[in-house]
């Protein structure tokens, strides 16, 4: 369930700025201003119904700042009866665990800032220029995005060791360097902007890549925004390619750590707990702050439209 | 005062000028490729040469290590008659048929009823969309503790309500359908807000005078907001089945195709081929079977979606007609 960048079985379409975020925080059924309902039946449905979809990840939470014996016992305790940082501290007090947390997130940062820079690059010729084979090579791009990854990953697997770089960082970073996806969603984005102030800074002698750099992109903050939460969120999240290509547990990411370190600690489930809420926190913090954001890229990564 | 001379001829500017333009073309040319240079290499590089090593490798018996050999077929008709492999085709078409339909039905469901202005509302939908956020593997952890025969709460749960405790996950009874319920937590999410964005396009006229006319709750729902939706439910349903036909990840995390194999879904199956057993010719052929199908798939999506356009422009003089039937009746 790991999505997008591997798996966009879609062409997308041009980001709709009012699409999703719209459906996010208001609804179409429309009310006289001014007449509120104090109490509505709805809540009785909506409440538990949220609530049931929160109680696993709360779980999590409270088990993680749960005492070993607390959990060991049967029945284990549905809530802690204090908090205790045990897991916590094991977790980070273990010399991999803060090692695959800075893996993940080099992998991730780098992800995001080369799609952000090679897909607006890509897009910006694509949108603007042309050029001999320009067609034929969007349409092979595009044609990519229908693949899916389970087709490539052995040959890939097979691409990365002749290069050197199975069990190394650089396996993973390669491969998400840019995508498809990012391409096509910076060229329909720039198809969509007005040409005439690009024109008249490249007629008073400004280059592509400034013109690009400082008159196109700073008006492409949806776009940036919507490639750089999806890329996030694929790499961040992916388990499938680590697992292939990573075997030393000094290059594991995050996601893979946590599947070992469910094996060899079985008994302290608490800080098994305390390394998934580390693992699962800057993904749930980042939909917080970037909400909006997030769900319109959702919506208008290849729905809308 | 200064007397500007006039050209004699035009044709050297002429010349000169369509040589400026071939030289600017070719300028431009030099530089989009200079732009598209490193999406074109990794993208196609890590794109179309697999596709077609994957499909060599699938006609030959390779371990990744030693050179292979050409097999032909083989590959192929063993896998026709591998009983695992039948078994992992029917356990992803078990975990799709359920999944597929349930992440609609629950998306609409929850779609319509999110689909309010009351206090919370805000509230209600992010805690309903969360989960989809979640990596699956943390939710395999998180659910293989939950699920966990002897500390799990699940189990303290039934037992507080006197229920004997479950083997969950190692049961191999159980253990599919449970996978179910793990992706349905972290997908309905997705299907409510492609919904939830999809009943912004419901014209409130529409509603209004259906309103007027003594059209019931019931009424608009049926005849209004339901065929408005149509299009986006289509959508759904093909993108929830190809990413339930690529389901991975939860199930290494889980179960690692156990208990007995009631777990192997064809990815797993293609995985533990490759980079398990190394019998990778025997996995890519499994996998060009998976990409067969994701094609069809796809393809029917390609297909629903011009139909949709199509008769999305035709809507609005559709929209009423519907309107006036449903109000006849």
């Amino acid at each position: 369930m790991t999505h997008t960048a591997h798996t966009a079985e879609t062409a997308p379409s041009a980001p709709t700025p009012a699409g999703g975020a719209a459906a996010w925080k208001t609804t179409p059924v429309r009310r006289p201003p001014g007449r509120r309902l104090p109490f509505s039946a709805w809540h009785l449905v909506l409440a538990p119904l949220a609530l049931g979809f929160a109680l696993p990840l709360l779980w999590l939470l409270l088990s993680s700042v749960m005492t070993d014996a607390e959990i060991n016992r049967f029945p284990p305790a549905l809530w802690p009866e204090g908090i205790d940082l045990g897991g916590y501290r094991y977790v980070l007090g273990n010399a991999m665990f803060p090692r695959w947390f800075a893996n993940s997130l080099v992998v991730s940062g780098v992800a995001v800032l080369s799609n952000l820079l090679l897909g607006s690059l890509g897009g910006y010729a694509f949108a603007r220029m042309r050029f001999a084979g320009s067609r034929l090579l969007l349409g092979l791009m595009l044609a990519t995005m229908v693949i899916p990854f389970q087709l490539t990953m052995i040959p890939t697997f097979l691409v990365m060791k002749r290069l050197g770089l199975i069990d190394t960082l650089g396996a993973l970073i390669v491969p998400a360097l840019v995508t498809p996806f990012a391409v096509f969603l910076f060229r329909q984005f720039f198809l969509a902007l007005p040409r005439e102030m690009e024109e008249a800074a490249w007629i008073d002698g400004c280059s592509r890549l400034r013109v690009l750099f400082s008159i196109v992109l700073p008006l492409a903050r949806p776009a940036l925004a919507t490639v750089a939460v999806l890329t996030f969120l694929s790499t961040w999240n992916d388990l499938t390619w680590p697992l292939i290509a990573i075997n030393h547990d000094t290059q594991y990411t995050l996601q893979l750590g946590l599947t070992t370190f469910q094996g060899q600690h079985h008994t302290r489930w608490s800080a098994v707990m305390a390394g998934n809420v580390i693992t699962v926190l800057p993904v749930l913090v980042a939909f917080l702050l970037a909400q909006k954001t997030f769900i319109q890229s959702l919506t208008s990564s290849g729905l809308k439209g | 005062m200064a007397i500007v001379p006039r050209p004699v001829t035009l044709e050297p500017r002429a010349a000169e000028r369509r040589r400026a333009r071939t030289r600017r073309a070719r300028r431009e040319t030099a530089t989009a490729w200079t732009f598209t240079a490193p999406a074109t290499v990794i993208i196609l590089g890590l794109g179309i040469i697999p596709v077609i090593w994957s499909l060599l490798l699938s006609f030959r018996a390779d371990d990744l290590v030693t050179p292979g050999r050409w097999v032909g077929l083989d590959n192929y008709r063993a896998l026709a008659e591998d009983p695992n492999f039948h078994t992992a085709v029917s356990n992803t078409l078990v975990y799709a048929g359920l999944y597929v339909p349930l992440s609609l039905a629950g998306g609409l469901a929850l779609a319509l009823a999110l689909n309010r202005r009351i206090r919370l509302i805000g509230l209600y939908r992010t805690l309903v969309f969360i989960p989809f956020v979640v990596s699956a593997t943390a939710q395999g952890v998180l659910f293989s503790f939950i699920l966990d025969p002897q500390f799990g709460a699940a189990n303290s749960l039934l037992h507080k309500l006197g229920i004997s405790p479950q083997g969950f996950l190692s049961d191999p009874d159980q253990a599919l359908y449970l996978l179910v319920l793990i992706s349905l937590w972290s997908g309905v999410g997705f299907c409510v807000v492609v919904f939830l964005a999809a009943l912004q396009d419901v014209p409130p006229e529409l509603v209004e005078s259906a309103r007027l006319d003594g059209a019931g709750r019931w009424r608009v729902l049926r005849h209004i907001t339901l065929p408005t939706l149509t299009p986006v439910g289509i959508f759904l349903l093909l993108w929830q089945f190809i990413q339930a036909l690529q389901v991975f990840d939860l199930v290494y995390v889980t179960t690692k195709g156990g208990p007995l194999g009631s777990t192997t879904v064809i990815v797993y199956f293609v995985w533990e081929q490759a980079f398990r057993t190394f019998t990778a010719g025997y996995g890519a052929a499994a996998a060009y079977v998976l990409a067969l199908a994701l094609f069809v798939a796809g393809a029917a999506l390609r297909l629903t979606r011009r139909r949709q356009s199509a008769r999305t422009e035709a809507a609005p003089e559709a929209a009423p007609a519907v309107l006036k039937e449903g109000a006849a009746r």
